[in-house]
C-alpha cells in the first residue's frame, strides 16, 4: 500500500475538513472539547447536519443512502471529526444494526427502519449483554417465545450504553433452549416504547448516567421484526461485531486528546518550567504518540486488505482503547493536584460557576474513570486477545 | 489490639452504605465516626502523653491507616491527625501544642494544613502566598489551592513567604490562622475519593506573632520533614486499600462465571492476580521502610526512603486499580460496587503530596 494519500483523498480530507468546520455547531464541539455532559439533542443534531449533508452513513451502500466510500475515506472522515470535536456518530443504529439489516433484513425492515435510522428518527440500543452473559455472551438467557404472530420477551440486559434515549433496540434473545448454545439464539428489533420495557440507570465511577439495566416482562414483539432466520442470530451479531471494532479505534479523537494533553503540559509548571519540558513527563507523551501513529498506519492497512473487517481487528480495540486510556491517564497527571477535585455540577453545560484551579482540570479524573469501560466494553480486551490467538495466531 | 478494634468497628458500622451516606452529608464527615475514633484513641495515637496522646510512632500510625484504607474511611484522619498534628507536634512550641494536640486527640478540633498554590503543583517551597510583617504580626495575602478538608477545620496551618522569591527555599514561614478569621474565604469541593477539599483565599487576613509554627523564614525543612511523615502514612494508608481491593478481586474471579466456570481459572486472568499480589506485597515492604526510616535523623535516608516508598505505592496502587476494575468488567465501573471506590482513592492518593514523577526526582536527588 502507498502510505500516501492520493490526491484524490487528500481533496476529499480538505472537503471534510471544510465542511466539518463550518457546519458542526460551535456549542456541541465546545463541550466535547470541555469534557461536558453531552444531551441527546447534541448528538441527534450532528447527526442531523451530516444526513442533509448526504455524509451520515459513511460506510452503508448508496442504494440504501450511505456514501460508499473507500476505507480511506471513511477514515479520513472519522479523523476529521475526532479532530474537530464533533461527538461520535451513536453507533448502534448507524454502524452496528444497520449493516445487519441490509445484509440479513427483510425487505420490510430495510424500507422501514434504514430511513429511520439515516435520519436520526429511531435511536437504537444494543441488546447482547446479560448480567450472567457478558464475555460469555453466547450463554444469554433473555427468552423469546412465538405465539402466533409475535414473540413474548422476558429477561434483562444490561450496561446498556445510553439505553435512556432509544426507540429501538437490536436484541440476542434465546428462541430455542434445546439446542447448542449458540444455535438457539435470534436477533430481534425492539421497540423500546412497547408495555413491559423498563429501563434503570447504572451510575458509573464519574457519577454519570450512561449506561442502564434493560428489563422485559412479556413484551410482545411483532414476528416480522426478527432478522433473518431465527436461530442464526449469533451469525449476525459475530457480523456486527467486526463492525463495532474497527470503529472502536478513535484514532482522530485520540489525535484530539493528545492536541489537548500537549496544550495542558505546555501550561502547567513543575519546577517553573512548562510540564512538557520534562523529560520524564514528556517521553511519556511521546510513547503514546508513537503507538497512536503506528495504530493509524495500522487501521489503514486492515482497512486498506479487505472489505469486510476480520479478526484483525481486534488489534485495532486493543491498541485503540489502550491509548485513549493512557491519554486520560496523562492528562490527569498533568493537572496534577486538581486533579482531585470532582464536581459533576460543573460538566452541565449550562453551568458558569467558577473553575477551581484551571478549567481543564475540572474534568481529568472523572474522564479517567470513565474511560476505564473501554477495555471493557465490545467484547473486553481479554477477548479479543482470545480472539486473535484462536483465529489469527491458531493457538 | 488498636488494629483488630479499628478493623472490628469499620467492619461493622462502616459498610459501603454506611460510607455512602457519609460522603452524601454536607461536610463529608461524621461527627459520630470521629467520636468513635476520639474514644478508641486513634486521633492522638502519635501525640506525646503530656498532649492527650499516646506516644506512638511512625509504625502506630502505619497500622491504623492500613486499617482506614482497608475501610476507605473518608473521615478527616490524614488532614487533621497526620498531617496537621505532624506539623503541629514536630514544630510546635510547648503553649501552641499544649493548646492544639490534646483538643485534636479528643475529637474536638480539626486541622488542615493549607500547603498547595495553583502554581505549586507538589513543590512544598513553591510558594507566593505573602506573609509582611505588621507590628508584632503579619498580615497573610494569597491562594491556597486543594487544602483537604479545608472547610471543616478549625484550624488552618498555612505555608506564606516571609522572604525571597516565589520558589526560594529559604524565606517560607508557616501560620496558624483560625478558619473564622476575617479575610479568609473557603470555597468546597468534592474530591472524587469521596472526600472534601478547598480552595483557600486569604485577603489581608491578620495574624499575631504567636501564631507563626517553627520558625519564622525557615520552615521548609519542618515542612519537608511533617510531609514525609505524613507520605508514609498515606503509604500504609495505600496498603490497606491494595489487600482489601485484591481481596474482593480474588472473590469475584472465584465467583464470577462465564463459560461454565470461575473466571479465575483461566490462567490469563491468574497471573494477573498473582501480579496484584506482588504489587501489594511490594507496597507493603516499602510502607514498612517508610514507617521506620521516617523517624531517622538522617535528612537524605529520610527522603530517600519515603521518596522510594511513594513511588513503589503510586505504581503499584495504579497497577492495581487498574486490574481490579478491568477484572470486575462492567460492575468495575459501577459506583455501585466498592471496588471502584478503593480504585479512586488509590489513585489520589497518587496526586497528594508528590506522584511519581515528583517523587521520581526526590529520590535521585537524594543520592
Amino acid at each position: 500500500m502507498d502510505l500516501n494519500y492520493t490526491k484524490e483523498e487528500q481533496a476529499f480530507r480538505e472537503e471534510v475538513h471544510a465542511f466539518v468546520r463550518e457546519n458542526l455547531p460551535e456549542d456541541i464541539a465546545d463541550k466535547v472539547m470541555r469534557h461536558k455532559r453531552l444531551v441527546k439533542d447534541d448528538w441527534v443534531r450532528w447527526q442531523k447536519i451530516l444526513y442533509k449533508k448526504g455524509w451520515i452513513a459513511p460506510n452503508w451502500p448508496k442504494e440504501y443512502g450511505g456514501c460508499a466510500w473507500t476505507p480511506i475515506q471513511q477514515h479520513i472522515f472519522e479523523d476529521e471529526c475526532g479532530l474537530a470535536g464533533a461527538p461520535r456518530l451513536i453507533p448502534f443504529g448507524l454502524v452496528m444494526v444497520a449493516p445487519v439489516i441490509i445484509n440479513f433484513g427483510s425487505t420490510w425492515q430495510k424500507e422501514h427502519y434504514l430511513p429511520r435510522i439515516l435520519s436520526s428518527e429511531d435511536w437504537w440500543a444494543q441488546g447482547y449483554t446479560e448480567p450472567g452473559s457478558g464475555s460469555d455472551l453466547a450463554s444469554l438467557k433473555t427468552r423469546a417465545v412465538r405465539e402466533g404472530d409475535y414473540y413474548i420477551v422476558n429477561g434483562q440486559k444490561t450496561w446498556t450504553t445510553l439505553g435512556q434515549h432509544a426507540d429501538m433496540m437490536f436484541c440476542l434473545v434465546r428462541t430455542d433452549t434445546t439446542a447448542k448454545k449458540q444455535e438457539g439464539i435470534s436477533f430481534l428489533l425492539i421497540d423500546m416504547h412497547s408495555p413491559g420495557i423498563s429501563v434503570r440507570p447504572i451510575i458509573t465511577l464519574d457519577e454519570e448516567h450512561e449506561v442502564n439495566d434493560v428489563f422485559f416482562d412479556d413484551v410482545k414483539v411483532p414476528a416480522q421484526n426478527l432478522v433473518g432466520v431465527e436461530g442464526r442470530g449469533w451469525t449476525y451479531a459475530k457480523f456486527l461485531l467486526g463492525h463495532e471494532r474497527t470503529g472502536i479505534a478513535r484514532v482522530g479523537e485520540s489525535k484530539r486528546e493528545l492536541l489537548q494533553l500537549k496544550a495542558i503540559a505546555a501550561k502547567e509548571l513543575r519546577n517553573g518550567r512548562p510540564l512538557i519540558a520534562d523529560p520524564r513527563f514528556r517521553d511519556r507523551v511521546t510513547q503514546v504518540e508513537v503507538e497512536l501513529m503506528a495504530l493509524e498506519i495500522t487501521l489503514l492497512r486492515v482497512l486498506s486488505a479487505r472489505s469486510k473487517p476480520g479478526p484483525e481487528a481486534s488489534i485495532l480495540k486493543i491498541k485503540g482503547t489502550e491509548i485513549q486510556q493512557a491519554l486520560t491517564e496523562l492528562t490527569m497527571e498533568a493537572v496534577g493536584p486538581y486533579a482531585l477535585q470532582f464536581r459533576p455540577e460543573a460538566r452541565a453545560a449550562a453551568w458558569h460557576g467558577e473553575a477551581v484551579g484551571p478549567e481543564y482540570a475540572g474534568a481529568a479524573a472523572a474522564v479517567y474513570f470513565n474511560y476505564r469501560k473501554t477495555s471493557i466494553y465490545g467484547g473486553s480486551n481479554e477477548i479479543q486477545r482470545n480472539i486473535i490467538s484462536q483465529t489469527v495466531l491458531g493457538l | 489490639m488498636l488494629r483488630d478494634s479499628i478493623r472490628k468497628y469499620i467492619g461493622k458500622d462502616y459498610g459501603f452504605d454506611a460510607r455512602k451516606g457519609i460522603i452524601a452529608s454536607a461536610r463529608g464527615f461524621s461527627d459520630r465516626v470521629w467520636a468513635q475514633f476520639a474514644e478508641m484513641g486513634l486521633l492522638g495515637v502519635a501525640f506525646g502523653n503530656a498532649y492527650g496522646g499516646f506516644g506512638g510512632t511512625a509504625v502506630d500510625t502505619l497500622l491504623v491507616m492500613t486499617e482506614l484504607g482497608r475501610g476507605i474511611v473518608v473521615e478527616p484522619y490524614f488532614s487533621t491527625v497526620v498531617l496537621g498534628g505532624s506539623l503541629v507536634d514536630l514544630g510546635g512550641s510547648e503553649a501552641q501544642k499544649q493548646a492544639i494536640l490534646p483538643e485534636v486527640a479528643q475529637g474536638k478540633l480539626l486541622l488542615a494544613a493549607a500547603l498547595g498554590e495553583p502554581n505549586s503543583r507538589y513543590e512544598l517551597n513553591s510558594v507566593e502566598t505573602a506573609a509582611k510583617r505588621d507590628g508584632a504580626g503579619f498580615v497573610l495575602n494569597g491562594h491556597k489551592a486543594v487544602v483537604l478538608h479545608g472547610a471543616s477545620a478549625g484550624k488552618l496551618i498555612v505555608s506564606a513567604r516571609t522572604a525571597g522569591g516565589a520558589r526560594d527555599v529559604n524565606g517560607i514561614s508557616l501560620f496558624l490562622v483560625e478558619r473564622e478569621s476575617a479575610g479568609v474565604q473557603v470555597t468546597q469541593y468534592r474530591t472524587i475519593d469521596g472526600m472534601r477539599a478547598a480552595e483557600i483565599k486569604l485577603a489581608n487576613v491578620a495574624v499575631g506573632a504567636d501564631s507563626v509554627l517553627g520558625a519564622v523564614d525557615e520552615a521548609l525543612p519542618l515542612l519537608e520533614r511533617g510531609a514525609e511523615l505524613a507520605i508514609s502514612a498515606l503509604c500504609a494508608e495505600a496498603v490497606g486499600a491494595m489487600e482489601a481491593l485484591n481481596t474482593a478481586t480474588l472473590d469475584y474471579l472465584k465467583t464470577r462465571q462465564q463459560f461454565g466456570r470461575p473466571i479465575g481459572s483461566f490462567q490469563a486472568l491468574q497471573h494477573r492476580a498473582v501480579d496484584m499480589m506482588i504489587h501489594c506485597e511490594q507496597s507493603r515492604s516499602m510502607a514498612l521502610l517508610a514507617a521506620v526510616k521516617v523517624q531517622s535523623e538522617d535528612r537524605l535516608e529520610r527522603r530517600r526512603s519515603v521518596a522510594a516508598a511513594k513511588i513503589q505505592i503510586g505504581r503499584s496502587g495504579r497497577a492495581i486499580s487498574q486490574e481490579a476494575i478491568q477484572l470486575h468488567g462492567g460492575m468495575g465501573v459501577s459506583n455501585e460496587l466498592a471496588a471502584g471506590h478503593y480504585a479512586k482513592r488509590l489513585t489520589m492518593i497518587n496526586a497528594t503530596l508528590g506522584d511519581v514523577d515528583y517523587h521520581a526526582e526526590r529520590f535521585a536527588s537524594a543520592g
